[in-house]
């Protein structure tokens, strides 16, 4: 299909948290725009008449969307790509059409490539393999030269070159200077600081949350203050400088409580969480499931409870996978020796989902968490269903059940602690730009043909 | 299943045995010197124990006895289901040139007393070895034979004989189930 | 326990696995598999024909040793792989060893970690039996099942004594099986030791955790001092060996505050003067080298019980 077509998606439910809109109706796409959505029947009198801008008629996509949601695309701040250098895990292209698979329109590609984004070089080089990928692509440079934590990156060549923010993801920055000037300076460009919360000093050389578990399993612990006290740090640092921070995945319920208290303050933060992080508990790690290892890692029920709470009272902006691939090389291991982390673009719409099937959030809330508000934190577009807007749309099937099978993901790599669990929901349509990135083959429902 | 059942021995008949292979392992020994009696789990232990007390009874002599599990010689403890419960080997005194009277219940194909005889060499050098059995009920698959034979009858091979004996069942008998 | 219960575990990964009947089934095999060693032929044709391998990544004599007689006893045969030959050097993985080992096709292995949870990610690429001879922090099953058989023989029974563990409960897997395989069978598990030393949720596993070694050797049955481990680098874990000494070490004065029949014990080597004092490691109460005797035994029965 080309960019040209035209595209009606109609009888959907329409989720626009931007404009509360939340009613049965369409949305036409239109030269990769929205050209209208409005609630209710699609008026085919007015159809012919728009029509007639058009060359071809049998470019029209018409879709029935029955019982379906229709949501604005989802961004999800916060993955790994893994190219340059670790394409045997994942590439743009096969990471993109990973988020497609999700229902992301867009995504945050994280610096800890190899090499490291800390240059306008390497940032380019993902511009480059990102022109004409299944998403957007929005990299993340790196804080410090190298990810060494010692001297800040060139923040502002990097943005020119397309970075759209800056973290030291899978390392904290654990001089405090460093992470104040680095504050100081991201304003000057524009740049959103996010903080991968983590006091080394404490966690060094843990596996898995300090506590029953990693007792019973004899590993080491990384004990909930590791996360805590940077938080606490960061935010304060934040605080100071009066400029904006993002914290990446909070794990913990006295992370929650900082970020909520700073927040009643005035303080310019936001947050995010992973769906492993409102799903699972340490208990995942069973006997040694390397499947169940990340950083932050797994924590307890009590934990569990208090991000369900923040997702829902909006202390936690934003749900993000932390997709992070690995290959069996890294995960088929010892666990002290396995890689931290897991794929989860194709899974993240049905674990949120959950919390709308609990009653915890409405649908709306769900779409301000996995699009509106990533992308006002990114400061990108997208996030909502208006006219003129980048034709970005998530076609949803919240009913839609199946067994989830990492092998038969787009992603290239199949490290998924939910491997053979049964899910509830998933995008079943995704459109980028007015192009359709992913169509679910599984027996979709949805009629789709010419008009 | 279990259908039917016979009685072959009952415990008069057992004691009458026993006493008569004491009495025959004395006559044959040409004394109870260097005797020593030798129980293999679980039925033989406690007929070895009774056939030194009835040795004791009549001649006033305590012959050395003890307890053998075989357990981890058999041939063929590999192939059962689970693995045999190991019983405590229990043989206090050197085996070095004495004459070793192994008893057990029944004596069948063979391989058991096969185990014991492995077992015995490996605690020591005895001078040689005799055999009581209280019931042999034939079907040898070794050139095995014993010295002392309390009942001797020929089983079918889908029969069993159960010797129960008061130290663990209540009460002496030896039955034929088919 | 009925002679009728069937072994059915097909690995021994740790206490954590083992019911009680499997523990009361591996002791009483243990105790009748003693009098073996005792003969002048110490030898039974139980395991001949069958492959054991003892795979040790860690440096280990005793414990290697240990096995290596219990299997040699059991007429095995027996290899011996030490992490200085081993691929483990070559940057081969766990997994690469794991698969070429089990196509050499031994009936059972015998592994020693520093990383804890191996022996399990072992068992799932290899049909053989395989034994956990120590991972790590985590289990050292075979440690404690000759403790608990060196318990019940001096005292008769597991069921409502009184055994303090003093030391480094954090990274002793010998603390852990023991505490795991202590309360289950029926035992009171105190444990004590530096703050430094005592992990989260060791209550949750079955022990009782004591505010002074004081207070967990009073009228203890079985006090067990653990090794202090002297390459703990990572962490500021101990201000020295001498201060271990005065303030945890086990004393004849400590030891005047357990029952007047306690017995003292430890997994070896020991640090004299240390852990506990030479005169205790020792003495008439120090059950150290039976210990050492039974282990043999009861590795001899969990060979016998998995390698069928």
């Amino acid at each position: 299909m080309s960019s040209n077509s035209s595209i009606l998606l109609e009888n959907a439910r329409l989720l626009d948290p931007a404009s509360g809109l939340d009613a049965t109706g369409y949305v036409w796409v239109r030269e990769g725009k929205i050209a209208a959505v409005a609630a209710g029947e699609f008026n085919q009198g007015r159809l012919a008449t728009d029509l007639g801008a058009l060359a071809r008629l049998d470019d029209l996509w018409r879709i029935d969307a029955r019982g379906f949601w229709l949501t604005p695309g989802l961004v999800d701040i916060h993955v790994h790509l893994r190219e340059p250098g670790d394409e045997h895990k994942e590439t743009i292209a096969t990471g993109t059409m990973a988020a497609a698979a999700g229902g992301f329109t867009a995504v945050a590609c994280m610096p800890n490539t190899r090499p490291i984004n800390d240059s306008p070089e390497v940032t380019r080089l993902i511009m480059a393999a990102a022109v004409g990928a299944a998403a957007r692509v929005y990299p993340v440079g790196s804080i410090s030269l190298g990810g060494r934590g010692e001297t800040l990156a060139p923040f502002g060549e990097m943005r020119r070159a397309g970075v759209r923010a800056l973290s030291d993801d899978g390392r904290p920055v654990s001089d405090s200077q460093l992470m104040r000037r680095a504050l100081e300076y991201a304003g000057d460009h524009r740049l959103l600081v996010i903080s991968h919360a983590e006091e080394a000093s404490l966690s060094r050389n843990g596996v898995m949350n300090e506590g029953i578990v990693s007792t019973r399993l004899g590993l080491r612990g990384i004990p909930r203050v590791a996360e805590e006290i940077m938080v606490y740090r960061d935010l304060a640092l934040a605080q100071y400088t009066g400029r904006p921070l993002h914290i990446a995945h909070v794990s913990t319920a006295e992370a929650v409580d900082l970020i909520r208290r700073a927040k009643s303050q005035g303080v310019s933060i936001t947050a995010e969480t992973a769906p492993h992080y409102f799903t699972l508990t340490e208990e995942a790690v069973g006997l040694y499931d390397t499947m169940a290892k990340m950083n932050p890692p797994l924590r307890t029920a009590t934990d569990v409870a208090a991000i369900r709470a923040a997702l829902a009272d909006g202390t936690l902006d934003a749900v993000a996978t932390d997709h992070a691939p690995h290959s069996g090389l890294e995960k088929e291991l010892e666990f002290d020796l396995a890689a931290n982390g897991i794929i989860g673009l194709e899974s993240a719409v049905p674990l949120t989902l959950v919390l709308v099937r609990e009653g915890l959030i409405t649908p709306l809330r769900l779409v301000e968490l996995l699009s509106r508000n990533p992308a006002g934190i990114l400061g990108v577009p997208g996030g909502q269903l208006a006219v003129g807007e980048p034709a970005d749309l998530t076609l949803i099937d919240p009913q839609r059940r199946f067994i989830f099978r990492p092998e038969n993901n787009q992603s290239r790599s199949q490290n998924s602690p939910f491997s053979a669990w049964e899910m509830e929901g998933k995008a079943v349509l995704t459109i980028m730009d007015g192009r359709i990135t992913w169509r679910d083959p599984g027996d979709p429902q949805f009629k789709i043909g010419h008009c | 299943m279990r259908t039917t059942k016979s009685i072959l021995m009952n415990g008069d008949d057992i004691d009458r045995s026993l006493t008569r292979m004491a009495m025959q392992i004395v006559e044959y020994n040409h004394g109870v010197e260097n005797l020593v009696i030798i129980g293999i789990y679980t039925g033989g232990v406690s007929l070895a124990r009774r056939v030194q007390q009835l040795i004791q009874e009549r001649l006033g002599v305590s012959l050395p006895s003890g307890s053998l599990d075989i357990t981890l010689y058999r041939d063929d403890w590999s192939l059962a289901s689970q693995n045999p419960v190991v019983k405590k080997t229990s043989i206090d005194f050197p085996l070095e040139d004495k004459v070793v009277v192994l008893v057990d219940d029944v004596i069948f194909t063979g391989r058991t007393v096969r185990s014991a005889m492995d077992a015995i060499m490996d605690l020591g050098r005895p001078r040689c070895i005799q055999l009581a059995a209280l019931v042999d009920r034939g079907g040898r698959e070794l050139p095995i034979q014993p010295d002392y034979i309390g009942l001797d009858v020929q089983v079918g091979l889908g029969e069993h004989v159960h010797v129960l004996l008061r130290e663990h069942d209540g009460s002496d008998e030896v039955v034929l189930v088919q | 326990m009925s002679d009728a219960h069937t072994f059915s575990r097909r690995h021994i990964l740790g206490l954590a696995d083992l019911s009680v009947d499997d523990i009361e089934l591996i002791l009483q095999t243990a105790e009748s598999f003693k009098e073996i060693s005792q003969r002048s032929i110490k030898k039974v044709p139980t395991l001949r024909g069958k492959t054991v391998i003892n795979l040790f990544f860690e440096p280990s004599t005793r414990t290697r040793l240990s096995f290596e007689i219990a299997a040699k006893r059991l007429s095995a045969d027996t290899f011996s792989i030490s992490s200085v030959d081993s691929s483990a050097v070559k940057g081969e993985t766990l997994v690469d060893t794991a698969r070429n080992l089990a196509a050499m096709n031994p009936d059972c292995i015998i592994i020693r970690h520093s990383r804890s949870g191996v022996p399990g990610l072992l068992a799932r690429h290899v049909k053989a039996s395989v034994i956990n001879a120590g991972d790590g922090a985590h289990e050292h099953p075979s440690q404690a099942l000759l403790d608990l058989m060196t318990v019940r023989e001096h005292k008769g029974r597991i069921q409502g004594l009184k055994v303090a563990i003093i030391g480094d409960i954090t990274h002793s897997r010998v603390a852990h099986s023991n505490i795991i395989g202590f309360s289950k069978m029926g035992a009171e598990v105190r444990v004590a030791g530096p703050a430094t030393l005592m992990p989260p949720g060791v209550a949750a596993m079955g022990a009782m955790v004591c505010s002074s070694v004081r207070a967990a050797v009073a009228d203890a049955d079985v006090v067990m001092a653990l090794r202090v481990q002297q390459e703990r680098q990572f962490d500021p874990l101990l201000p020295s060996l001498r201060e271990y000494a005065i303030f945890y070490g086990i004393t004849p004065e400590l030891m005047a505050l357990a029952r007047p029949d306690a017995i003292i014990m430890h997994p070896g080597p020991v640090n004299r003067g240390v852990e506990l004092t030479p005169a205790l490691a020792d003495g008439s109460r120090s059950v150290i080298l039976d210990q050492v005797t039974n282990g043999v035994a009861v590795r001899m029965a969990l060979l016998y019980l998995v390698a069928g």
